[in-house]
């Protein structure tokens, strides 16, 4: 039986004692001192800070114990299976965290003389190279600091390309999928868009008709996962493409979804002229509990020159940094990327080669479906949209049934799989499923642990139907039981931190001060 | 029985289990699950990549490409501007390695994430402790992305669309703040700085500040280093006109200067990446985002925040992504940002640095670092033709080195001083062309007084010659 750490654990606020702390420095030189004598009277009185910052004080022991007992009190892909729908938790191979401690990356300054870095630069090439090859496209630029980050990047260059064009007055419209990712709309609307959605069919693909009557002459473009997010082929992607093409759109892939086809077929090759990476799902680097990750994109021909500056280039002899691009966006952060999420992500891709890359896909989309054609026999569970149609990466099953006849929900059923030591799905997403539970395996995990998965999903069904109190109590045995996300967020009882829980406690209780 | 390829990564790549899961679908080969796929679209040929290596193999060759860069344990390296060196102790390398932080997800199930949420949670709380604010969210993607968001923020709450911004500011993060403004329909202006000392002039704030302004935005330190000490002017002269006070910091300089919300800022933004992140070749990085208690403010704050409550029962406490309703994921396209996945492991690795140093770590190091910075501006200021600093200012860790007197650029002067295994801070002179020949240095706690000797003996060699 799983049972999760419960430590009980105060905050750091409430540990240590005054006096202790857990760092050390090196002794400055006489000279330095004599020279100097009190450097905070160089700060003029009024910028010196008088109050020392109210941060707790704990010895090094202290320290790593506190933080090891948060970590048990955590769920990662090491600790078991993590179906967590389009975030694709996939293994984090362990080699690459040793590769990314090399003092080579570690100690090196972005702006230092380009003869002194040939090494990462040479990484970051050859690895732009490679995601282009693997993408479709014709240039990647790695800059993007998550897959949303790319989609600003991505929605920024239509806005460039149609701007090139004097076009930009008109168009004025992104039309996403109702089965889209939040991300999408949201960079679409960050990028100055109106967004426009388009309905999905009965298969759950889009609505080709639907999009013919949103497309115009506003359209500045369509962003689109492939496999979408219900797992499914847009098949009519041909179509799709010109749909957008003739009308003067550009067409957006969103590569949250791109584990299922690596090696299999290409964004790019589909008509894709914007693509996005996610190294943190696709590329097998960690996803450190909300990142970093890496969100590299990669263009068409035409949308080369409107990517941000630096481009890391190589003359034959040197590689260097390329700014010389008048047509850029500019910046959209500091530096060149997340470059040690991209060493990671080249790590990853020598580590399995081309035949490797394949064989994730097909391990990946032979377990989807393998949990598919086990969880549809289950009962209360449903596949909606096109049953007969292949899933991908994932499957999204509903548990609209099981509500109706027993009052358990997606949600309790989550929480219920918490309690057998299992990560949730991905819960309520996309909003075009009721009860939506999205379901992504990945190639990660062994057919024992998908077993284990299918025969647990059967337990809380069973559970559901004789004893739905044991289902709408969980979970008991994590850390702690149901969280109150209501109180949370109340206005009279947020506490978005340490301090602000005080101030709220002591006008509670201001006796007890 | 064949043993065709199997890969560490993929337990079930091993032909039978294959052929087991094959017959439970009922295909008789996985490409029966592409057959949805058009055919004219499918790649029929290999991917162009390098043949895979073993783990072994994998380890030397990056090795041997990672060991042709020079690294500041190679040599003295004197640049900062952004993304700094500072020691990253043990512990925190440690901590950001526990596997079940590593690998997981955005804690979106709270009851077994409660680990992330705590630590997030308490880097939150140290933020604001550092800053003296009352809410910081748990990250965003760098400093420049984090200024991008705050004019975002800013023009939201005011419902005003200018952003007024210090001349002297990393042009990087000015660019990238462009981007994020221009769609927004937010415009940004400078403001010119005080010739002698780099002082924002307060003059010309007060002839652009209007009531078009959403925010007024300084940087302390500066980017070229030195304090800004008339902040309580520019905090008055910003909410006179109703307009938010944005101020861009450097976390380490706490321990030692006035936080920002004791001089009236309404949101407080800086790059965190000092806080126990290594420099990494530039990222990832940490961006800070913090403001005042006000509802007004926290509803159109980006990125994820994280709330202590309790559970239902009301027995315990526990930890939860709040006001969900802010982003992305609930909101779509009237999310007050897109982002997603953020910094939450720089974060978690910033928690555990402050929590090493706590306040008497903050000063010691903050003292430790001007000691070291100022004797370097000193010794450097002794050199025949170059003046240090060139802003008559107090300086942090950072400071201008102008050579214009010697008759060389400062790129010939590095292009020496290369070759003599050492590298010298970031040429500014084309950035700031009124500055002349100026670069801007960085001294922190990892430089030694043997670096600072041998830079200002090299210097003057090359000067001499």
């Amino acid at each position: 039986m799983f049972r999760q750490a419960r430590w009980d654990e105060p905050t750091v606020f409430e540990l240590g004692s005054p006096g202790r702390k857990g760092y050390t420095l090196p002794k400055l030189e006489k000279e330095i001192v004599e020279a100097i004598e009190n450097p905070e009277k160089i700060i003029p009185e009024k910028m010196r800070r008088k109050n020392p910052p109210k941060l707790p004080e704990l010895s090094e022991v202290e320290v790593a114990r506190h933080f090891t007992r948060l970590s048990q009190m955590n769920y990662g892909v090491d600790s078991g299976f993590y179906p967590l729908g389009s975030c694709t938790m996939k293994y984090n191979p362990k080699v690459n965290e040793t590769i990314v401690r090399h003092k080579g990356i570690a100690w090196t300054h972005p702006y230092q003389d380009e003869s002194t870095v040939q090494g990462i630069l040479e990484i970051l090439y050859k690895l732009s190279r490679w995601l282009a090859e693997i993408t479709g496209t014709k240039e990647v630029c790695l800059q993007p600091s998550a897959g949303a980050h790319g989609e600003l990047l991505g929605t920024l260059i239509m806005r460039a390309y149609h701007k090139f064009n004097g076009e930009d007055e008109k168009r004025r419209e992104i039309i996403v999928p109702d089965s889209a990712h939040g991300t999408n709309p949201a960079s679409a609307a960050m990028a100055g868009f109106e967004v426009v959605v388009a309905p999905s069919d009965k298969n759950g693909c889009v609505d080709i008709e639907a999009l013919k009557s949103v497309v115009s002459e506003r359209t500045a473009g369509l962003m689109l996962t492939n496999p979408n997010t219900l797992g499914i082929f847009e098949k009519n992607i041909e179509e799709i493409a010109k749909i957008v093409h003739e009308a003067g759109g550009l067409l957006y892939y969103d590569g949250a979804n791109l584990n299922a086809i690596l090696g299999k077929v290409r964004p790019g090759d589909m008509g894709f002229d914007i693509v996005h990476v996610n190294i943190h799902k696709t590329f097998g680097t960690p996803h450190g509990g909300g990142g970093p990750g890496a969100g590299p994109i990669g263009v068409c021909e035409k949308l080369e020159k409107f990517l941000p500056v630096p481009r890391i280039a190589f003359d034959g002899k040197q590689y260097y940094l390329d700014y010389d691009k008048p047509y850029s966006i500019g910046k959209i952060r500091g530096f060149y990327g997340n470059i040690a999420v991209l060493l990671k992500a080249y790590a990853y891709i020598l580590s399995l080669g081309a035949e490797g890359l394949e064989e994730i896909a097909e391990v990946a989309v032979l377990n989807a479906n393998y949990i598919t054609k086990k969880l549809a026999k289950i009962r209360g569970f449903k596949l909606p949209f096109n049953e007969s149609v292949p899933r991908k990466h994932e499957c999204v099953f509903s548990a609209k049934q099981l509500k109706k006849e027993t009052g358990i929900q997606a949600l309790n059923i989550a929480k219920r799989l918490l309690d057998y030591g299992m990560h949730a799905p991905t819960m309520y997403f996309p909003l075009i499923v009721e009860e939506a539970l999205m379901i992504e395996p990945t190639e990660s995990f062994e057919k024992e642990e998908l077993d284990k998965f299918i025969n647990l999903l059967k337990k809380i069904s069973e559970e559901s139907y004789a004893h739905p109190n044991m289902v709408l109590k969980a979970p008991s045995n994590t850390s702690i039981g149901r969280v109150d996300e209501v109180r949370a967020s109340h206005p009279r009882t947020m506490a978005l931190s340490w301090r602000m829980h005080l101030k709220k406690q002591n006008r509670e209780k201001p006796n007890l001060q | 029985m064949t043993k065709a390829k199997t890969h560490p990564y993929i337990p079930n790549s091993v032909k039978e289990i294959k052929e087991e899961m094959m017959n439970e679908i009922g295909i008789k080969s996985i490409e029966e699950l592409y057959s949805d796929v058009p055919e004219k679209f499918r790649l029929r040929k290999k991917l162009d990549l390098p043949e895979a290596l073993s783990e072994l193999e994998l380890v030397k060759h990056i090795d041997k490409l990672l060991s042709k860069n020079k690294t500041f344990l190679d040599m003295p390296i004197f640049l900062g501007a952004g993304c700094w060196p500072h020691y990253v102790p043990a512990v925190v390398d440690y901590v950001i390695q526990r596997s079940e932080l590593l690998t997981s997800y955005t804690p979106y199930q709270p009851e077994i994430s409660q680990g992330m949420l705590q630590a997030l949670f308490e880097y939150q709380s140290m933020i604001c402790e550092l800053t003296e604010m009352e809410v910081a969210n748990c990250s965003m993607y760098d400093w420049a992305s984090a200024l991008g968001e705050a004019a975002r923020m800013a023009a939201r709450v005011t419902r005003r669309n200018e952003i007024l911004i210090p001349k002297i500011i990393h042009p990087e993060r000015k660019a990238t703040l462009e981007t994020y403004a221009e769609p927004a329909g937010i415009k940004v202006r400078t403001i010119d700085y005080e010739k002698e000392t780099g002082q924002l002039n307060l003059g010309d704030l007060e002839n652009k500040i209007s009531d078009e302004t959403a925010a007024v935005y300084i940087e302390n330190p500066s980017y070229l280093g030195f304090i800004e000490t008339q902040v309580d002017e520019i905090e008055k002269i910003a909410h006179k006109k109703n307009a938010l006070f944005i101020v861009g910091i450097d976390p380490i300089s706490l321990g030692v200067l006035r936080p920002p919300g004791e001089y009236g800022a309404d949101i407080v933004i800086g790059e965190g990446q000092p806080l126990g992140n290594p420099m990494n070749y530039g990222g990832p990085l940490l961006g800070i985002f913090a403001c005042r208690d006000d509802v007004r403010l926290i509803r159109q704050m980006p990125g994820r925040i994280i709330g202590m409550t309790r559970t239902v029962d009301g027995k315990q406490r526990g930890f939860c992504m709040v006001l969900q309703t802010r982003e992305q994921h609930i909101r779509r396209e009237k999310a007050t940002s897109n982002i997603c996945s953020n910094e939450a492991l720089c974060a978690v690795a910033a928690a555990v640095y402050m929590a090493m140093l706590g306040p008497e770590g903050f000063r010691e190091l903050g003292r430790h670092i001007m000691y070291k910075a100022n004797y370097a501006m000193k010794r450097l200021n002794e050199i025949e033709g170059v003046k240090c600093p060139v802003l008559n200012s107090a300086h942090f860790k950072e400071f201008t080195v102008n050579f214009s007197s010697t008759g060389k650029t400062v790129k010939e002067i590095h292009g020496e001083l290369l070759k003599m295994g050492i590298h010298g801070g970031k040429d500014v002179s084309r950035e700031f062309p009124e500055l002349g020949q100026t670069a801007l240095y960085c001294v922190t706690e990892i430089h030694s007084k043997e670096d600072i000797e041998r830079l200002v003996k090299s210097l003057t060699q090359i000067l001499e010659g």
